[in-house]
């Protein structure tokens, strides 16, 4: 750890720069915003978080450079100068945290952001209200850099809880739409339950180590006493809390259901803060607090099983959504799930190695679909698209490269990521099989997504396919950018570099040459078996769906979870109010108890009555006879008192 | 020096006139004449007072004596006005017909 005037300041000015365009656009943006469709504010925003993506290159060559030939560990800690919150032992100073991790989290952050806000300007272009979009998309992006940059749990959570709120305002954006402004107060109910074990989490941690700075908690989890599978000591405990909050936030089993409602938003709002940055975050959390994971069997099996589970599920259900974002959003969840069981196997780098490539080809992919949307007119029904590749060439040629890269083929970048999660499974067959299936699932949906926009025959109808249009350049040089991205970032190899933030030593992975090759084909044959059911011979479709039906209907149904949900509260939450805390609890005991001490008040004043007379005579009397029994009761006890 | 049954004497005059005040109370039925009969009384606890106060030798009881007065004449002044406020709600002074607070 070292000095340096400027390390010290740079972070801030990353962070602030969003949030200044936030409130620029909040209190000024009608005044600029002058008509329709000028796009003044919309350059100011995407300026904003460019600058702040240069700044961020800046401060990670610049951390880099001074520390070249240093020491593994390499960090620095730049402090504002006050404290937040000062009361006794516990102290949150307003501190941020630049080391690798975080370098490659605020580089995918505001790289990733500074693309998609590029995007937006044309997605939005028709949008009365693209000044609210940007603010809100500005405002995202300060409190996911002060999520990933935060350098205590208590900053951390601010960003936590703040990307959380520009979730709900930016699914939401459509108000006037029922179905988004549920699915906005769905995924913040939904997250709700995560933070409070979040919440809970941190408050153990601070009972454990006296300390929520990330630094203390990294350095001194090692110290900490191991507890072994099935030992429910307090490290354990803590984990599985904050694992509780990564899973809502995540988008993880049984948590995830926001997640695909979520995709009720605008396009640009699903690939930025529903694919690439904001539900990536609980994989942050885990990776950041890897150390302390590290010491609890439990906690590790936990996270890694609840990964496998949740990218099975999610990947069986995304082959059989027709809405296009929608198989998108269930393969996020699916691929979360991957990056869930990496950082389960204790692979904490390759979990951050597969969010850093998934943030490129998934973006990728949404920016595409919504290209799509934007030359269909709105329309997302994948059943009504078909046929687009000789339309929309560019949104193509970028889609495939996406598809690709997510489907794990060489030398995409999906495929270095994956190949990794799989080798840091090897070794617990059960989960390395559910791995492979499930790669074999991704590669499986994304190409019949594919195949079902891009190719066959146009299927919308003579009207909508006379509207179709490819986009415009402002939505296709971040396609381009991006798909780039997606064929280069396997090649920085991301678990090496950020290895020492976990304090401990790099896992020897075996090398196992059959691997790669056998990624691949699982690959290769996923998009063939695609292939074949959607173009070679659809109609082998119908007569393999006959005996399947049973299981494709859970899928449909998304394994029932909404179903349970949706009776636990109908049954559960709104009837036992009415029937249990309202008629009887309420009712009964509440007002009982009021009424009751009311009555029995009553009844004793009614005993009581008769003495209240109204004559003068009777009162005098009874003063009289109170004033003969005081001085009756003075003289025996002075009597008893003499000697 | 007094003459050695001075404080019997005097403890039976106000016992006298304690009696007579509580008579008055009960028996009269004017609300004025009932005050004037609380008076009595006062002044019969007074006279007691004072008796022990002179045998005992000490002031005590005489400084209660005029706490008692000062008490009495304030007693007087709110009790007469609250008289007048009756006679004017009622229009009559008979003290069984003020009997609104009956249970």
């Amino acid at each position: 750890m070292f000095e340096d005037p400027v390390l010290n300041v740079l972070p801030f000015a990353v962070l602030l720069l969003p949030l200044g365009g936030f409130i620029v656009l909040a209190l000024f943006g009608d005044w600029i915003k002058k008509d329709e469709e000028e796009q003044g504010a919309c350059w100011l925003a995407c300026a904003t978080v460019v600058s702040a993506f240069a700044l961020a290159v800046f401060t990670t060559v610049r951390l880099y450079g001074l520390a070249s030939g240093a020491e593994g560990l390499r960090f620095s800690q730049p402090y504002l100068g006050f404290e937040w919150i000062a009361v006794g032992s516990f102290r949150v100073p307003i501190n941020l945290l630049i080391d690798p991790l975080s370098s490659v989290m605020m580089l995918v952050v505001s790289g990733i952001s500074a693309v998609i806000h590029v995007y937006s300007v044309g997605y939005m272009a028709h949008d009365e209200d693209k000044v609210r979009f940007f603010s809100y998309m500005n405002l995202f992006v300060f409190f996911m850099l002060l999520l990933v940059m935060g350098g205590s749990l208590p900053l951390l959570f601010v960003g936590w809880e703040g990307v959380g709120l520009c979730s709900y305002l930016l699914i939401g954006f459509w108000y006037r739409k029922d179905s988004a402004s549920a699915a906005g107060l769905k995924a913040f109910v939904v997250n709700r339950i995560g933070d409070a074990g979040l919440i809970l989490g941190m408050i153990f941690i601070f009972h454990a180590f006296g300390s929520l700075d990330l630094v203390d908690i990294a350095d001194n989890a090692g110290a900490l006493a191991p507890e072994a599978l099935w030992q429910w000591g307090p490290v354990t405990i803590a984990c599985l809390l904050l694992f509780l909050g990564a899973i809502g936030k995540s988008a993880q089993i049984p948590l995830h259901v926001w997640l695909p409602d979520a995709m009720e938003g605008p396009t640009p709002v699903s690939a930025l803060i529903h694919a690439a940055t904001m539900v990536t975050a609980g994989v942050y959390l885990v990776a950041r607090l890897g150390p302390l994971f590290h010491q609890s069997e439990t906690a590790m099996l936990v996270v890694a099983v609840t990964g496998a589970v949740t990218a099975l599920m999610a990947g069986t259900i995304a082959i059989v959504q027709t809405d296009i974002k929608r198989v998108l959003a269930y393969s996020t969840v699916s691929q979360l799930g991957f990056m869930f069981l990496a950082a389960g196997m204790g692979a904490f780098g390759v979990a951050v190695f597969h969010l850093y490539t998934h943030a490129f080809f998934k973006a990728l992919l949404f920016l595409g679909s919504g290209s799509v949307i934007h030359a269909m007119s709105g329309e997302q029904d994948m059943r009504r698209m078909g046929g687009l590749r000789k339309k929309v060439p560019w949104t193509y040629v970028t889609f495939l490269i996406g598809t690709l890269a997510i489907a794990g083929i060489p030398p995409l970048a999906g495929f270095f990521s994956k190949d990794e999660i799989l080798l840091s499974a090897l070794h617990n067959p059960t989960l390395f099989g559910i791995a492979l299936f499930t790669a074999l699932l991704t590669a499986a949906y994304m190409a019949r997504l594919l195949f079902l926009t891009f190719f066959g025959e146009f299927r919308g109808g003579h009207d909508a396919e006379h509207h179709l249009h490819e986009s415009p350049w402002s939505m296709l040089v971040p396609l381009v950018l991006l798909a780039l991205g997606s064929i280069g970032a396997g090649f920085l190899k991301v678990p090496h570099v950020v290895q020492s933030v976990f304090r401990l030593p790099e896992p020897h992975l075996p090398h196992v040459a059959w691997l790669p090759a056998v990624a691949t084909l699982t690959g290769v044959v996923g998009i063939l078996i695609a292939w074949y059911l959607y173009l070679a011979m659809p109609e082998l479709r119908g007569s393999l769906a006959q005996p399947l039906r049973p299981a494709l209907r859970v899928f449909a149904a998304k394994y029932f979870f909404d179903h349970v949900y949706d009776g636990f509260v109908r049954h559960v939450v709104i009837g036992g109010s009415d029937r249990l805390l309202w008629k009887r609890v309420d009712e009964g005991v509440i007002d009982g108890a009021v009424n009751g001490a009311g009555s029995l008040t009553r009844a004793f004043a009614e005993t009581l009555r008769p003495v209240q007379t109204g004559f003068v005579r009777h009162y005098v009397l009874l003063v009289l006879a109170g004033a003969v029994a005081v001085v009756y009761y003075l003289l025996a006890s002075a009597e008893r008192l003499a000697p | 020096m007094d003459h050695p049954s001075f404080v019997h004497h005097a403890v039976l005059l106000s016992l006298a006139l304690f009696g007579l005040g509580t008579l008055g109370v009960f028996l009269r039925r004017n609300v004025i004449t009932v005050l004037m009969s609380i008076e009595l009384m006062l002044n019969g606890a007074n006279l007691a007072f004072v008796a022990f106060s002179r045998a005992a030798g000490t002031l005590d009881g005489q400084v209660l004596v005029f706490f008692v007065m000062v008490v009495a004449a304030a007693e007087a002044a709110v009790g007469l006005a609250i008289v007048i406020a009756l006679h004017r709600h009622k229009d009559t002074l008979d003290i069984d017909a003020f009997n609104v607070m009956k249970g």
